[in-house]
């Protein structure tokens, strides 16, 4: 599964990762997933840092990712 | 109808008032709210604003806030400007007009959608000084501006 990341995240992880996992999973699991494959960065993908959005749409940890859904996390947001 | 743009160009507010008002026949009010890029003092001075969008959800989620002004209050029309990319001090960042037939709709509906874009759209700003580069953090301000319109 490919993950987008932005601002900081990106900054850190790169535009993008592949991640083998298994859909469908919640935004939970993919955290933990996340954060087992990069240990080095585990604390980012505490849902107090960071928000997650699927199909362009902010999520809570019990969304359900399916196969061929766009995934991003990101720090809060700071526009305006 | 509602428009909305994420851009690197800057706007025009003589332009963005009179589209606010064509064919405005039955409207009292126009209201317009400009955001400028302003020195943050988190660190030493701030010289410029980077700023990154998500493309794509960022628009979809700024249409999303549009909508939702338009099912609290009755409006003509609603303009929602976001630039991206490098900006400098005093800049324009962001416009948000909404035009309506009266005054306390134009004025409240301005002020959620602005609320709601500072919370809820996918931009992320970073500050630029001589000293180096910063994100800027979530303000909790604009979290409590945003909790109450939940309220009401």
């Amino acid at each position: 599964m490919n993950i987008l990341f932005f601002a900081a995240l990106r900054e850190t992880l790169g535009e993008s990762l592949e991640v083998d996992v298994t859909p469908p999973l919640t935004v939970s699991e993919l955290r933990q997933a996340l954060a087992e494959a990069l240990p080095e960065h585990a604390s980012l993908f505490a849902p107090a840092r960071t928000l997650s959005a699927v199909n362009q749409t902010i999520c809570q940890g019990d969304t359900l990712i399916n196969a061929g859904d766009e995934v991003a996390f990101f720090p809060p947001v700071t526009g305006g | 109808m509602d428009h909305i743009s994420v851009q690197a160009n800057d706007f025009a507010l003589q332009q963005e008032y009179d589209a606010l008002t064509a064919q405005s026949g039955e409207n009292g009010a126009v209201v317009c709210f400009t955001g400028l890029v302003r020195e943050l003092g988190v660190t030493d001075q701030t010289i410029a604003m980077e700023i990154e969008h998500y493309p794509g959800m960022t628009e979809k989620s700024l249409k999303a806030i549009a909508a939702q002004a338009r099912q609290r209050w009755p409006l003509s029309q609603v303009r929602i400007i976001h630039r991206v990319g490098r900006l400098e001090t005093g800049d324009q960042i962001v416009f948000v007009g909404v035009s309506s037939q009266h005054r306390d709709a134009a004025f409240d509906a301005c002020r959620f959608l602005m609320d709601y874009l500072k919370t809820e759209a996918p931009f992320w700003k970073k500050e630029i000084t001589a000293e180096g580069e910063l994100w800027v953090e979530a303000n909790e301000k604009d979290a409590i501006a945003k909790e109450k319109w939940e309220k009401n």
